[in-house]
């Protein structure tokens, strides 16, 4: 493929940081900025405050889970309704808010937004994104979300309490929980401007990445980050208007008793039925057609930072770099086909399901493909280990465990038990907490020096490191045994059943693993912001990595690079032999005659 | 030092492995485990979870054993002077591991077929022994009475307390009639979802006389926890007094036609 390389001008419409310091100046710099750099910090900054409140909201919920009814300590004078213990219904706002935080305000903004904008332009040499604007409205759009979102708490019948899986007629009927009123239509739109937002931000990376890079960088020479966000977007702009359309269609049910998923005779709560005629299947359909895409969404651009972040540390070059690529996109494409794996039960046709059942299975195929070379990548290494590799070594561990209770639940005839358990709970945990969140970590740290000119401390961070991963392990690798019982999720209180009533003192446990979880994060809080002033300076090139994001300042100036980047080969050159003054050549590095005859040796 | 701390982490990393096949090991004997089969399909489906176990559980432990093996023996601090391997890929290992796992989930796929068609695909022709209508948030329940026919006023309405005959297929007929509810029975590894405006078959039998918990697992509302039914096994002929008996209490307290056609619409 051809690089085609557009001619932009480092103005995009406004002046470069100026010193005179006028409040407009602070405002178009750092408020309403178009650089993608600011942009992303302000999607890490808010997602990250966002995941504070989300951690939070999960303690409330595991304290729930843990010891029903007891009085909920510190804050539990806030909500209570006597003494200090929670209502039912609270519960069911408590882990359906956990989840669309975590989700939409969380994972998603902070891989794309966050790192999506802060790392595309940098690593394929472009002074910016194709769209600044376009891209400040992504993150501006955010907002109305946040607020949504937010107030939906305060609203009377406090926030949506439907699941984050939203599905009708519970979240349609108003009269069918407390949290189905006002809440249930603030989280729709708040829906909808996460979505307003992914979608620009899609579009623009897309045309980033096709279009703006640098001489030299064909598209067999993309970072692994790079490549993942861009079939990410892709997958944002396939799927997202589904979703758009099933959350107005949901609004109009609300509002306007159009009843796309309401079936006629529909009684709840003794209130008067609506019109009828609709499907509540219909919106699973359509929600999953999104949703399961989504989880793709909330974890490939992990996988290809992690990637990255392995072959650094590994000093090692990417093991099966194409079948990387092509596997990311076989998960894609397939990740369009098997979205009724979350209805097996639902009442979907049975012979349906096994159609989606052998979809299932093979897309564990791509997953494994995925894991077995990064173990290649590793192997015959000579590993570093930082905190940033830790984590990303995590990262592969857990996500094996996350890829292999797939499996389990791939199986329709096991589904069949562990559907809606924790089982389910312990594996989309294992891939979006214990994969992604921990690849976002891995990469904070890697990616520090470049954000903000200073390292992390180094200490503190392998105590982060270390805590969380013992603590994550000993929150979610029980929940795979109380799913073996049946442990249903979502009950505010399953101890009175005769199956499940043993199983206190382990969920007790499993809550204290997660206070020390959410606590360790202090540490991390710490270290971010104090590295952020008194860490070591960092030079260009910390990691001795090879991409171009490390041929910039650090941090970047406006307009990024401050010569034009030319590239020569792919970003994991590293201990090549017959160079012999430094273990790597970066993706910049002029050709060097010993090195070329010993790569062309090698492929 | 420096290779002490390499040891550490990778043995940190052997731990997931050590304590993850521990955690498998002791779980059956600290009772948290599949609960008691009682029905006659539950056997398939729980020898489905041990295949499944021990393959996904060999993977498991191979993948991360080499991750930790890695990392123990590719630590930068035992390789001074030496560069890490400068290797892109093989070929050869490409085509072995994405053909054998292939293969493997493909056969994974089609082995669970017959399970799931028993459960979900071959309905016994016959009428239904019960009607379960969900709603927030208890089970409804309607027996066909004498003329074996639901909807007429002889039907037998109960809530809550559900009695079958032990060692013989029953046909139960699902429907909500409000939100989605899911008819969750664990010691008979059934779950099917009520849905508004569908009536869906569950079939089953059981195998031994007594009585299990009936849960919602599908999110109802605030209520949702406290779904709670019984279902209980007697022998046919108890069952046959059962029936009787309650029929015979229901026409006691109320007039037969008030309480027909209570019930939701079909
Ligand atoms: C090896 C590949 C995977 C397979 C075979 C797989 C399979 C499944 C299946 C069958 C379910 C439905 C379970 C049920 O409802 O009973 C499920 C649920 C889920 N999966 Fe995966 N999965 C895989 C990877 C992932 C990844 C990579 C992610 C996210 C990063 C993910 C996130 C989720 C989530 C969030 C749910 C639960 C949704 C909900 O009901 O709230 N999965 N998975
Ligand atoms: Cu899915
Ligand atoms: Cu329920």
């Amino acid at each position: 493929m051809s690089t085609v390389t557009v001619p932009t001008t480092t103005d995009h419409g406004h002046a470069p940081v100026k010193k005179t310091g006028s409040l407009s100046t602070f405002i178009s710099t750092y408020v309403f900025s178009k650089d993608h750099k600011v942009i992303g910090l302000q999607f890490l900054f808010s997602t990250l405050l966002w995941f504070l409140i989300g951690g939070l909201l999960a303690l409330a919920v595991r304290w729930q889970v843990a010891w029903p009814w007891s009085d909920v300590p510190v804050v539990g004078k806030l909500f209570a309704q006597e003494g200090g213990q929670m209502a039912p219904e609270f519960y069911t706002m408590l882990f359906t808010m956990h989840a669309t935080v975590m989700i939409f305000l969380v994972i998603i903004p902070i891989l794309a937004g966050a790192f999506g904008n802060f790392l595309i332009p940098l690593m394929i040499g472009a002074d910016d994104m194709a769209f600044p604007t376009l891209n400040m409205l992504s993150y501006w759009f955010m907002w109305p979300a946040f607020i949504a979102f937010g107030a939906s708490f305060f609203v009377e019948g406090g926030a949506a309490a439907g699941g984050w899986t939203s599905y009708p007629p519970l979240s349609t009927n108003v009269a069918s929980a407390p949290g189905s009123g006002w809440g249930q239509t603030l989280w729709l739109i708040g829906l909808t401007f996460v979505g307003v937002s992914s979608m620009l931000g899609s579009v623009n990376y897309m045309t980033t990445i096709i279009l703006m890079r640098a001489p030299g960088m064909t598209m067999f020479r993309l970072p692994m980050t790079i490549w993942a966000m861009f079939i990410t977007a892709v997958l944002q702009a396939f799927a997202l208007p589904v979703l758009t359309a099933a959350g107005f269609m949901q609004l109009a049910d609300r509002m306007f008793a159009t009843g796309f998923f309401s079936p006629e005779g529909n009684i709840v709560n003794n209130a008067v039925p609506g019109p009828g005629g609709g499907q509540p299947l219909l919106w699973q359909h359509l929600f999953w057609f999104y949703s399961h895409p989504a989880v793709y969404i909330m974890i490939l651009p992990a996988m290809g930072m992690v990637s990255d972040i392995l072959t650094c540390f590994a000093r090692k070059p990417l093991f099966g770099y194409r079948p990387m690529v092509y596997s990311i996109a076989g998960i894609a494409g397939l990740g369009f086909i098997v979205w009724g794996h979350h209805m097996f039960m639902s009442g979907m046709n049975p012979a349906l399901g096994i159609t989606f059942m052998v979809s299932t299975m093979m897309i564990a195929l791509p997953s494994a493909v995925k894991t077995f070379n990064w173990l290649g990548t590793v192997w015959g290494g000579k590993i570093q280990f930082t905190t940033a590799m830790l984590f990303a070594l995590s990262f592969v561990s857990m996500f094996i465990i996350g890829g292999l209770s797939g499996i389990f639940m791939a199986a329709t005839p096991v589904d069949i038990f562990i559907h809606d358990t924790y089982f389910i709970v312990a594996h989309f945990h294992y891939v979006l907490f214990a994969g992604t969140a921990m690849g976002v970590w891995a990469a904070i740290y890697f990616w520090y020096p470049k954000m903000f000119g200073r390292t992390m401390n180094e200490f503190w961070g392998k105590v982060h490191f270390f805590l969380t991963f013992l603590f994550l392990n000993g929150t979610f690798f029980t929940m795979h045994i109380l799913g073996a019982v049946g442990f249903p999720r979502r009950l505010a209180d399953a101890y009175h059943y005769q199956t499940f009533h043993h199983l206190q003192p382990m969920n007790a446990f499993m809550t204290y693993c997660a206070i020390g979880m959410v606590a360790t994060q202090i540490i991390f809080a710490i270290n971010f912001f104090w590295s952020m002033f008194f860490g070591p300076v960092a030079d260009r090139n910390p990691w001795n990595a090879n991409g171009l994001e490390w041929t910039a300042p650090s941090p970047p100036g406006h307009g990024n690079f401050d010569f034009q980047p030319v590239v020569y080969r792919g970003p994991y050159e590293y201990s090549v032999p017959g160079v012999d003054d430094k273990d790597h050549l970066m993706q910049t590095d002029p050709p060097n005659a010993a090195a070329a005859a010993a790569a062309a040796a090698s492929h | 030092m420096k290779r002490l701390a390499g040891m550490f982490w990778a043995l940190l990393f052997l731990a997931v492995p050590v304590l993850g096949v521990a955690t498998f090991a002791v779980a059956p004997s600290i009772n948290v485990w599949l609960p008691k089969d009682v029905s006659a399909h539950g056997h398939e489906i729980d020898s489905l979870f041990y295949f499944i176990l021990a393959l996904t559980g060999v993977v498991f432990v191979a993948t991360e054993v080499l991750l930790f093996w890695f990392m123990w023996k590719y630590d930068a601090s035992v390789r001074e002077g030496e560069k890490a391997t400068y290797i892109h890929g093989s070929h050869t290992l490409e085509v072995v591991w994405t053909i054998i796992p292939a293969a493997t989930l493909l056969f994974l796929a089609i082995y669970q077929m017959n399970a799931w068609a028993n459960v979900k695909m071959r309905r016994p022709d016959m009428p239904p022994t019960v009607e379960v209508v969900a709603r927030q948030f208890e089970w409804r329940l309607r027996y066909p009475g004498n003329d074996g026919l639901l909807g007429t006023p002889d039907d037998l309405h109960l809530v809550n307390d559900l009695t079958l005959p032990v060692d013989e297929e029953v046909l139960v007929q699902l429907k909500s009639m409000d939100v989605l509810h899911s008819f969750f029975l664990p010691n008979l590894r059934i779950k099917q979802d009520a849905v508004p405006g569908m009536k869906i078959p569950v079939w089953f039998k059981g195998t031994e006389t007594g009585s299990w918990d009936i849960v919602c697992a599908e999110l109802c509302g605030w209520g949702h926890y406290k779904m709670k039914g019984r279902i209980t096994f007697v022998t046919r002929p108890e069952f046959d007094a059962w029936l009787e008996r309650k029929t015979a209490e229901q026409n006691s307290t109320q007039p037969v036609a008030e309480v027909t056609g209570e019930i939701v619409a079909n």
